[in-house]
């Protein structure tokens, strides 16, 4: 199974600091659904950093779909991040943009024709159970419809991986479940999940998926797959 | 260029267009405004400075100095005839006396000779006045040509001095150089000022929509693409600043056209400004626009080249 992700003794520091990150070395496989887990402040969100390209690490080596994403070029990276969809924690939506707007907003800066876009879209809202709410403005959406309409935007183009930093984390538990099942669509896919997740209850919801588990800036492996490639998961 | 004003209207959503709701149209309005007054001044001092020295170019005096009247008029007589019959001679004018009393008159007042022309001869019989013959020639009064004519007429009158008419408005000339350059450097100035202002624009837009430009970039956006965008926006605002700077530019040229017109002065009145002129100033806008184009790409690329 070739690697999609893969880290070796990578390191993250901010400005003269200590490292947030330290001595990180796993590698994540195509199709496969990894939970990243641990404590406040213990480097979830960094980690996805560099997984979507928003950072370089300090030291290391970073490889993404094959390349080496450390020395990598400017230019190169929003081809990189094209195939990358992120669930940010705080949404991150176009304040000012419609929800269908936002939602499409990959499409559009991936130069899709309006055309072609419009129904992806429509079915992404309905999806997420705001089908009604296709022209309404962030402001007016509460936080977990916010946060619907941020998983919709990183799903529209149908990524290669999925980075989510804590998805469900504003919405009811049956709107978690449908969130989960529509990553899970996507995993089926082909699509490689990380979801960064304060809840553990979330892993036993992913049958076959793996845990990755941040303390203290290093990276343990409770369920053995950073070592080795997990098993389908339709086997697992 | 015009594929910066054809980007469809969802990605021009991206960064809010208020028109003429900033102060960037008006800061542009007020930059053009002053630089069309510049650029018409320059232009227009630059085309009376050109025409007077062409008008004067081809022309020379000769000055029959002679303390005998009837001699200076006989030599005025015989180098008038002479100067005639040469190639190089398009005209040859002697001046009448009453003519070169006028000339005198801002210096030592009227004669009766001026004043009525029945005692012509008054002034000119206290003091010794050279005859004055202009002449055109058919090219510029260069030193050779001048040389020509002294060759000429040395014989026929010993003591006639020949001068190129343009030496005698050559400070004059320079002043006006002097002006026209010194609107062209206020033009200079301007532009620089506006790029400034422009870049201060940009950097104030980047800061606002700085958490969109973030989420694009991480959506995959290019520099470029993001680029575009705040081009679009302060191009269009220029050109609005533009067009309103310069109908209001046009209408003072304008009306200090027609007053200079009023004066009725030989120089003042050969301010003008012809069909190119206008032409040009008709650009500042546009070049105006493209300057805050150019300035805004490269600001919000070079601030974008500072995030990953």
């Amino acid at each position: 199974m070739n690697e999609i992700v893969q880290f070796e003794n990578v390191g993250l520091r901010y400005g003269a600091g200590i490292e947030t990150l330290s001595d990180l070395s796993f590698t994540l496989y195509p199709g496969s659904f990894y939970f990243l887990t641990g404590a406040s402040g213990a480097g979830k969100t960094s980690l996805l950093k560099l997984l979507y390209l928003a950072q370089r690490p300090s030291r290391g080596l970073i490889r993404l779909f094959g390349e080496d994403a450390v020395t990598m070029s400017r230019e190169r990276l929003p081809g990189f991040r094209r195939r990358i969809g992120v669930v940010f924690q705080d949404f991150r939506l176009v304040p000012h943009l419609s929800a269908f707007d936002n939602i499409a907003l990959p499409l559009r800066v991936a130069g899709v024709k309006e055309k072609d876009l419009t129904t992806p879209v429509a079915e992404m809202l309905d999806w997420v159970g705001l089908g009604d709410r296709a022209e309404a403005r962030p402001a007016t959406l509460s936080g977990g419809e916010q946060q619907r309409v941020a998983i919709a935007r990183a799903v529209i183009g149908r990524p290669e991986i999925l980075v989510a930093d804590e998805p469900t984390g504003n919405v009811d538990p049956e709107m978690a479940v449908r969130l989960l099942q529509l990553f899970e669509a996507l995993n089926t896919l082909g699509t490689t999940i990380v979801v960064a997740t304060h809840d553990i209850h979330l892993l036993s919801k992913v049958p076959g998926a793996q845990m990755m588990k941040l303390e203290k800036g290093g990276l343990s492996d409770p369920t053995g797959s950073l070592r080795n490639p997990p098993l389908p998961r339709d086997r697992a | 260029m015009l594929s910066m004003f054809v980007i469809p209207g969802h990605d021009r959503r991206l960064i809010p267009e208020g028109r003429l709701s900033g102060p960037m149209p008006w800061v542009i309005a007020i930059m053009i405004f002053l630089t069309v007054l510049a650029a018409a001044s320059g232009l227009a001092f630059a085309e009376a400075g050109q025409n007077v020295s062409d008008q004067l170019a081809s022309r020379a005096t000769v000055q029959i100095v002679e303390a005998n009247p009837d001699r200076k008029a006989r030599q005025a007589k015989d180098a008038a005839a002479r100067l005639r019959g040469m190639a190089l001679i398009e005209e040859v004018r002697v001046l009448p006396a009453q003519e070169i009393e006028e000339l005198i008159a801002p210096w030592l007042g009227q004669t009766s000779g001026a004043q009525g022309g029945q005692d012509a001869g008054s002034l000119l019989d206290d003091i010794p006045l050279p005859a004055l013959i202009d002449l055109k020639l058919s090219r510029p009064a260069g030193e050779r040509e001048l040389q020509a004519v002294r060759t000429a007429i040395g014989a026929l009158a010993p003591g006639a001095r020949v001068e190129p008419s343009s030496g005698l408005i050559s400070p004059v000339i320079s002043l006006v150089r002097s002006l026209q350059w010194i609107a062209f450097g206020l033009v200079a100035l301007l532009a620089m000022a506006t790029a400034a202002a422009v870049i201060i624009s940009a950097r104030a837009a980047l800061n606002t929509h700085k958490e969109t430009i973030g989420v694009i970039h991480l959506l995959g956006g290019t520099d470029r693409q993001i680029s575009r965008l705040f081009q679009r926006r302060i191009a269009l605002d220029a050109l609005l600043g533009g067009i309103l700077g310069l109908i209001c530019g046009t209408a003072i040229i304008l009306l200090l056209g027609m007053q200079l017109s009023a004066l009725g002065s030989g120089l003042v009145q050969s301010l003008g400004l012809s069909w190119y002129s206008w032409l040009l100033i008709g650009t500042v806008p546009i070049l105006g626009m493209v300057l805050a184009m150019v300035t805004a790409r490269m600001t919000v690329m070079g601030a974008l080249k500072k995030i990953l």
